[in-house]
Order: structure tokens, then C-alpha cells, then sequence
């Protein structure tokens, strides 16, 4: 038997359907998020006129990017069997700094974007170590850094927006009058989250510690040391994410980003990561991300009040899995 | 002619032609079995033969795709563990269904707590609790934690449960993989008194020693088919040939003692001096030479788990030395363990030593994942080939190389954690509990790899609580009792006896022991 699927993800060998292609049939199959999406794309086609212009399909990207670029740096945390609750925090105080050493310290803007990042990095640091060291639970240490991370850039900020510097503006514009830029630093995160998790010896070692963390110890990996990349790893990108925010609104606002967290979290569930640890893909994040940002956008598109797309984004977010839960058990 | 025979028992339970299949995989065949009142009816095979499967069925956890299960001769549909309760068949499982923070008395009553004024009526309770707690012999209070007793205990808190629910049909999936033989003892005296009372007992073990000991009739499965009925005082080899359908020549293909002789005096590739851990385990010494296995035996909870988990940098030691090839080794840190060239096959399989949901492939890559890896990338072609040429050195059974072994048999998922090491090439290899929970067949395939090791200059440490086998397998035999080396045999010098009164103390002379170990500070 020369079989290339995973076990749990038959095939659905059904005679008749339609006509699509047995190729897109199989990766819709398997990939439950994806049809979701794809169903989700067609029915805003039909129910609003503007929605497939490429201009509004720019917009959802631009919508999407940041809380795509948060779950991404949250899918390591949950493929390792841990979880980051303090990305928001951590990106605002990261866009807050970004403020501060390129106003008050005047540094110049590379130099005030990899001093923002290296900030990201630190609480990720302090994350890693309080959960390696420490041997606090993930959920706990960085419950600790959404409130310390956010009161320290209220702190920083005394409470203000910080205005970018002119020159930064161009990271929250287009490329060639048509690409945004957020879109290409997505894309680009996203590259690096698929290549870090795939090709790379910190991935691996995340899927086998969220797998077994006691088989990767006994195995030579050196857990707490991984952990401490993941959680840095989540920190960094979780500053790109403030950095992409800030230049978006031109401002460094130290109460951006509030529940963002949760927006990534759900981001990287729906694209069919598991709580549990050891299953989790960047493609599967990103479609996840796109998913919410359609649907908001779509709500918004339909005139849909505020308060009801909260319901409805709720209640995606709940079918997305048992769906997916329920795929897995046929 | 012959005296009249005893009124046949009653039928408790009965399956015809039940068949199961899996995606690509036919676990069960037509399986025909049947259980009387006041019997223990052995299921024997190898893993992957459908016993548990079976059981499975019996219990609601499977439906049957065809046949049909029987409860005192009347058809009944049995598609979940309510159902199974309402028919009296209780099952334990080899991993218990138990809340280790509650109470044994919370615990046998999960869920049916008995209530007054809809409150729960602890008193009542706890005496209901203490009167099956007498039946299984159990002198706990009903209110002690779970979580304080131990392995043996637990399986007797499942007992008291079963028994609570007025079990007429008891299914125990090996009760005894975990058992110390005095152990072993009690549960079977418990067993008898059971079956003297009238419960029907499906038992599975892999033991077959304690067949005749403990059966009445023996149903041997294989490949999903149902291939004998045998009384349990059948021969073991004649029971051996229906598991495997061919005769096994020799169970432990081992000249024992012949390597130790030959290396005797040569510098040994791993050397333990002095190890010590407060209150777990005292004056650890003992060395491992290359083309030897040497055998660790005692009692569950002597500490040959801890030594070895110490020795390997899994755990941390307060004092003492371990050397690999003579260097000195850092404590608690797998990786400097690893790159000096040790092993270890942990006891839990599942728990340890596996990812259950990662592919063949990525578990046998796990452990050289590093060194493949350049500059922090790893090399996931050549680790697939590399697992791809082990795991057809090792003979494992799978689908392909991207199965996942969780859903590989026991024999199987032991191949890849051993053959991740072997990939690794350790020089000494720790296996803890090696062959527990692994069918014949695949035991005699390890046997044979443990050999083929030892012969190219490999060492083995090898833990079981398996006596034969320790005794089959080691050239030289450490028995631990009560976290210290109690003694050493040679291969000439091994017996049953000889181990067994090392490791419960027996033999020892003097108390002096006791008296020189720092208990506590």
C-alpha cells in the first residue's frame, strides 16, 4: 500500500459531484478551513457587487495582515503545545518604541525599527524564561506580559499616541501605487513561518515537543532552550505586527492592539492548529487570518451593525472547528 | 461409564462472526466467542491480532461492521459504555479510567454518586466504598486520594468499581503487564474468588505462564480470525505455534555469559560509580562493557527506572560519576548523554518515547535531527531516506514511511523508538522494559536485534521485570533492591530463585545495609 495521505484524512471517494477538478477537490477535502474560505469568497461575490474589485480584495489584505502576522508568530507557541496571550500587548509597546527612539531619541528609522523588533524579541525573551525556568505555565507567564507589556508602553507613552516620523509613512502605503505594503511583509512572514516550521531544526523540534514533550526530551532535544527560541520567535514577530499597525495609522498608540491576541489565536484554530500542540501549518494561519478578515469585511460590505459581527464572527469561529472536529472523526 | 458431567454453566456471553475492519486494515474476521458463567476465558495473540479490538466491541467502544454479540443468549446491541453497564459487562483497561486528585470512594462512584435531597450522601458512600474495598482486600480508607496508591491498587479500585456495578461479564486487558509477581498473586486470588462467585472473565495477557495458573479455557486470535480453542493447561509451545502460526525455535536466542567472558578485564564503555539521589537511590555502581547485555532485575519500585534515567541525564543525581568510553558525563543533560553515545528506550512507550500523531519518519528522525540539521535547517530528505533504510532494517509493519505510529501495533512502535537510536548510532543502549506489551513474535525480533548489537560492539543495560527474559537474555545480572545494587549473578551463577531473594532482600546477611544508608538529613 503506497499511500501518501495521513491517516484521518481519507479521501472522499464519492461517484457523481461536480466538475471540479479531483486535484481542488482533494485539497478543499482536506483542508476544511480552505473550503470555508472559498464558499465564504463566492457567496460575497454574489451578495455584494463591490466586493471582488481588486481594490477591496487589496483592503482585506491589508486587514488581514495584522492579525496574520500576530498568528503566524502564535502558531509556533501552539504547534509547540503552548500558547501566547501577550502578542497585542507586546506589539503595541514594540510600535510605542518604535515612537519613542525615532522622536524623542531621533535615532534614525532603520535603526528605531530593529531597536522596536529587538523589543519584541526581549518580551518574548521574558516570556520564554519564565515558562522554561520558571516553569510557569504558558498560559499564565504570558497572561503576565499582556498586562506588564501593555503598561509599559503607557508608561513609555505617557498614555499618548506617538506621530511616526514622515519617512516611515511609505510602510503603510503601496508599492507601485497598487501593492500595500503590509500585504508584502505578510507574504514575506508568512515565508519564513512555513520554512522556520518546515525545513528548519527549531520547527521540528516544536511539532515533537507540542507531540511528546517528554519523548523530545529524552530524544536530545534541549526543550527549555527551544522554548526559549519559540517564545523570542513569538515576540519578534508580534513587534513586525506593531510596526505594520503603527505606519498604518502613522501613529504609535499605546492601546493598539487590544485583543488582538484573541483575533490570532482564533486565526491560527480555524486554519486547523491543535490547543493540544503538534499540529499546525503557516498556510493553514493565513487562511484562517483571511477568513476573519473577509468576514469583516464582507459584514461591512452588507451593512451589517458593529455589535451583530461580533455574533457572527463568533459563530464562525465555533463552526470552523467542529467542522473541522467532525471531518477528522468520519 | 463415566461420572455424570456437572450441569453445564450458563452461557453469559456470546459473539457470532463479529468482524471489524479499519481504513486498509481487517482487525477482525468472523470472531466467534463465548464465556461461561464462573470462568476465566483467555484471548491470546500477538498485538495487532484483534484482541483488543474484540474487547473493544464487547465494550461499546467499537461497532461491529457485521456479526452479532450475545448476552445470556439473547442478541443485544451494544454501542456504548452505558450500554455495556446495563448489561453487566465491565471492562478495565490496561490505562485506567481513574481521577487521580478524587477519592477511591468519589472514584467508584463517578457519576451514580449515591444522594440524599439531591446532595451526595458521602457517608453512605464511603461505607458502600469500604465494604467492596474489603472484597478486593484492599485496607485504604474509601477516602484516600487515588493518586497515593499504587499501580496494584488502582487495578483493585477498578475491581471495586466493576464489582459496584453488579458485573456478571469482567473483561481485564492485561492486568498484569504491571504487576509484581506477589502482586500478580493477590489480583489472581481476587480473580478466583470473583469466578467462584459466578462472574465470567475474559482475561488477556501475555504471560503464558500465568495461563494455567490462572485459566480455564484459551480462544488464541490471530490476524483478526479466531485460530483455536485450547484448555489452559495446553503446553506452551503448542500455544505459541496457534499465536504465530509457526513454532518458535528458541525464545531468547541468546548464549548468555559468553560475551561477558570474552571481555572481561577490557575497558568498559559505560562505568556508573558512587550514583546517588537522596532518598531514591544509594552507592550505584556497575559497569558495561562492549558486546555485553547486562540485565537489571527487582521489584516495580526498587529505582532501576530512576538509576537509568539518572545515568542517561534525564533526571538529575546529587552525587556520583558516569563515564561513557572514560569521559566524564555532564548530569542531567540528554544531549551530552547522546553525543557520548547513550540510548535510551524509555519504559512508557507511549508516554516517553513516541510521538504518537508524527509520522515513522519524523520519529525516527528525531534524535538526529540535530546533527543533519546545517545551520539550523534541517535535511528532511535525507532524514526520510535514513528512516526509510532503518525501518526496513528494523522489519517494521506499516502502511509507509508517513504512517502515524500511534496507529502502529505495540511490537512496532518499540522497533522505531529503538531504531531512532540506532539511527543515532549509540554506542550503549538503555532499554527499560523492552518487550512489555510486545506480542512474541516481535519480542524474538528484539531478542535478535539485541544480539546482532552486542555482536558489532554495542553495549546493552537492559531493565524487565520479566524474570525469563532477564534471565534468557543477560550475561551478567544487577539485581536492585531498595534503590541500591543488591547484588550481581553472572549468567552461571542467575536463577529464578537467586534474583528473587536479592531483590526482596532475603538474601542479604545482616541488616547492617539499613543501617549504613543516610535516610533523609
Amino acid at each position: 500500500m503506497a499511500i501518501d495521505t495521513q491517516p484521518g484524512h481519507r479521501l472522499d471517494k464519492r461517484p457523481g459531484g461536480n466538475g471540479t477538478p479531483p486535484v481542488v477537490r482533494r485539497i478543499l477535502l482536506d483542508n476544511g478551513a480552505l473550503s470555508a474560505l472559498v464558499v465564504m469568497v463566492v457567496a460575497m461575490t454574489f451578495m455584494s457587487g463591490d466586493f471582488l474589485s481588486t481594490q477591496n480584495l487589496l483592503n482585506v489584505g491589508v486587514q488581514a495582515a495584522v492579525t496574520a502576522i500576530l498568528a503566524f508568530g502564535v502558531t509556533f507557541a501552539i504547534v509547540s503545545g503552548g500558547i501566547d496571550l501577550s502578542v497585542g500587548s507586546v506589539a503595541a509597546f514594540s510600535a510605542v518604541m518604535l515612537g519613542w527612539f525615532t522622536t524623542t531619541e531621533g535615532m534614525p528609522v532603520f535603526l528605531g525599527v530593529l531597536l522596536a523588533i529587538l523589543t519584541g524579541t526581549a518580551c518574548g525573551l521574558v516570556n520564554g524564561l519564565l515558562i522554561s525556568y520558571g516553569k510557569l505555565p504558558p498560559f499564565i507567564a504570558t497572561l503576565a506580559m499582556l498586562s506588564a507589556a501593555r503598561g509599559l508602553g503607557l508608561v513609555v507613552s505617557d498614555g499618548t499616541p506617538i506621530t511616526l516620523p514622515e519617512s516611515m509613512s511609505w510602510v503603510g502605503q503601496t508599492l507601485g501605487e497598487w501593492l500595500p505594503v503590509p500585504v508584502l511583509v505578510m507574504i514575506g512572514m508568512g515565508l519564513i513561518t512555513a520554512v522556520v516550521l518546515q525545513r528548519t531544526y527549531s520547527g521540528r523540534s516544536m511539532y515533537a515537543i507540542g507531540g511528546n514533550e517528554e519523548a523530545a526530551h529524552l530524544s536530545g532535544i534541549r526543550v527549555p532552550r527551544q522554548k526559549l527560541v519559540i517564545y523570542a520567535l513569538v515576540g519578534t514577530f508580534a513587534a513586525v505586527a506593531g510596526i505594520v499597525l503603527a505606519t498604518r495609522l502613522a501613529s504609535a498608540q499605546p492601546q493598539a492592539a487590544t485583543g488582538y491576541e484573541l483575533d490570532a489565536i482564533a486565526a491560527v484554530v480555524i486554519g486547523g492548529a491543535s490547543l493540544a500542540g503538534g499540529v499546525g501549518k503557516a498556510s493553514g494561519t493565513l487562511i484562517g487570518a483571511l477568513i476573519l478578515a473577509v468576514l469583516r469585511n464582507g459584514l461591512n460590505l452588507l451593512d451589517v451593525s458593529a455589535f451583530w459581527q461580533q455574533v457572527v464572527i463568533g459563530a464562525v469561529i465555533a463552526l470552523a472547528v467542529l467542522l473541522d472536529t467532525l471531518r477528522r472523526r468520519a | 461409564m463415566t461420572t455424570p458431567d456437572p450441569p453445564p454453566a450458563r452461557e453469559l456471553l456470546r459473539t457470532e462472526g463479529i468482524r471489524k475492519t479499519f481504513p486498509g486494515v481487517v482487525a477482525l474476521d468472523g470472531v466467534d466467542f463465548d464465556l461461561r458463567e464462573g470462568e476465566v476465558h483467555v484471548l491470546l495473540g500477538e498485538n495487532g491480532a484483534g484482541k483488543s479490538t474484540l474487547i473493544k466491541v464487547l465494550s461499546g467502544t467499537y461497532r461491529a461492521d457485521a456479526g452479532r454479540v450475545l448476552r445470556g443468549g439473547r442478541p443485544v446491541r451494544i454501542s456504548g459504555a452505558e450500554d455495556a453497564e446495563k448489561h453487566g459487562i465491565a471492562t478495565i483497561h490496561q490505562e485506567f479510567n481513574l481521577v487521580p486528585q478524587l477519592s477511591i470512594a468519589e472514584n467508584i462512584f463517578l457519576g451514580r454518586q449515591p444522594r440524599r435531597l439531591g446532595l451526595v450522601d458521602r457517608k453512605k458512600m464511603e461505607d458502600d466504598a469500604a465494604v467492596l474495598l474489603g472484597r478486593v482486600g484492599i485496607s485504604a480508607p474509601p477516602r484516600t486520594p487515588v493518586s497515593q496508591l499504587g499501580i496494584a491498587g488502582r487495578q483493585m479500585v477498578e475491581i471495586a468499581k466493576a464489582l459496584s456495578l453488579k458485573t456478571r461479564v469482567l473483561i481485564m486487558d492485561e492486568p498484569t503487564a504491571v504487576l509484581t509477581s506477589e502482586e500478580v498473586n493477590r489480583l489472581f486470588a481476587i480473580v478466583r474468588k470473583l469466578r467462584s462467585e459466578g462472574v465470567g472473565i475474559v482475561l488477556i495477557t501475555h504471560h503464558l505462564e500465568e495461563i494455567p495458573a490462572i485459566g480455564d479455557r484459551v480462544t488464541v486470535l490471530r490476524d483478526g480470525r479466531s485460530v483455536g480453542q485450547v484448555p489452559a493447561t495446553t503446553p506452551q509451545d503448542e500455544m505459541v505455534k496457534l499465536m504465530v502460526g509457526r513454532s518458535i525455535e528458541q525464545q531468547y536466542p541468546r548464549d548468555t555469559g559468553k560475551a561477558s567472558a570474552a571481555v572481561k578485564g577490557r575497558q568498559p564503555l559505560l562505568r556508573v560509580t558512587g550514583l546517588r539521589k537522596s532518598g531514591v537511590f544509594h552507592d550505584i555502581g556497575f559497569e558495561v562493557r562492549a558486546g555485553e547485555v547486562v540485565g537489571v532485575a527487582g521489584l516495580v519500585g526498587a529505582g532501576r527506572t530512576e538509576v537509568v534515567r539518572a545515568v542517561f541525564g534525564a533526571d538529575h543525581y546529587d552525587a556520583g560519576r558516569v563515564e561513557v568510553g572514560g569521559k566524564k558525563l555532564p548530569g542531567g543533560d540528554v544531549w551530552a548523554a547522546h553525543a557520548a553515545g547513550l540510548g535510551l528506550v524509555p519504559e512508557d512507550r507511549k508516554g516517553q518515547g513516541l510521538l504518537p500523531d508524527a509520522s515513522v519518519s519524523d520519529n525516527l528522525g528525531l534524535v538526529t535531527l540535530r546533527e543533519t540539521s546545517k545551520g539550523g535547517f534541517v535535511d528532511r530528505g535525507g532524514q526520510r531516506k535514513e528512516a526509510t533504510r532503518i525501518a526496513e532494517r528494523l522489519g517494521v509493519r506499516m502502511a509507509g514511511i508517513d504512517q502515524h505510529v500511534r496507529t502502529l501495533s505495540g511490537g512496532n512502535q518499540q522497533k522505531v523508538v529503538i531504531g531512532k537510536w540506532l539511527l543515532a548510532n549509540s554506542r550503549v543502549l538503555i532499554l527499560d522494559e523492552p518487550t512489555r506489551g510486545v506480542d512474541v513474535g516481535a519480542k524474538v525480533e528484539i531478542y535478535q536485534l539485541i544480539n546482532e548489537l552486542t555482536a558489532s560492539g554495542h553495549a546493552v543495560l537492559m531493565i524487565s521485570s520479566d524474570l525469563p527474559e532477564v534471565l534468557g537474555m543477560s550475561d551478567r545480572i544487577l539485581v536492585m533492591s531498595q534503590g541500591r545494587i543488591a547484588g550481581e549473578l553472572t549468567a552461571q551463577e542467575a536463577s529464578q530463585d537467586a534474583v528473587m531473594a536479592l531483590a526482596v532482600g532475603s538474601a542479604t546477611p545482616g541488616t547492617t545495609e539499613m543501617e549504613d544508608s543516610p535516610r533523609g538529613h
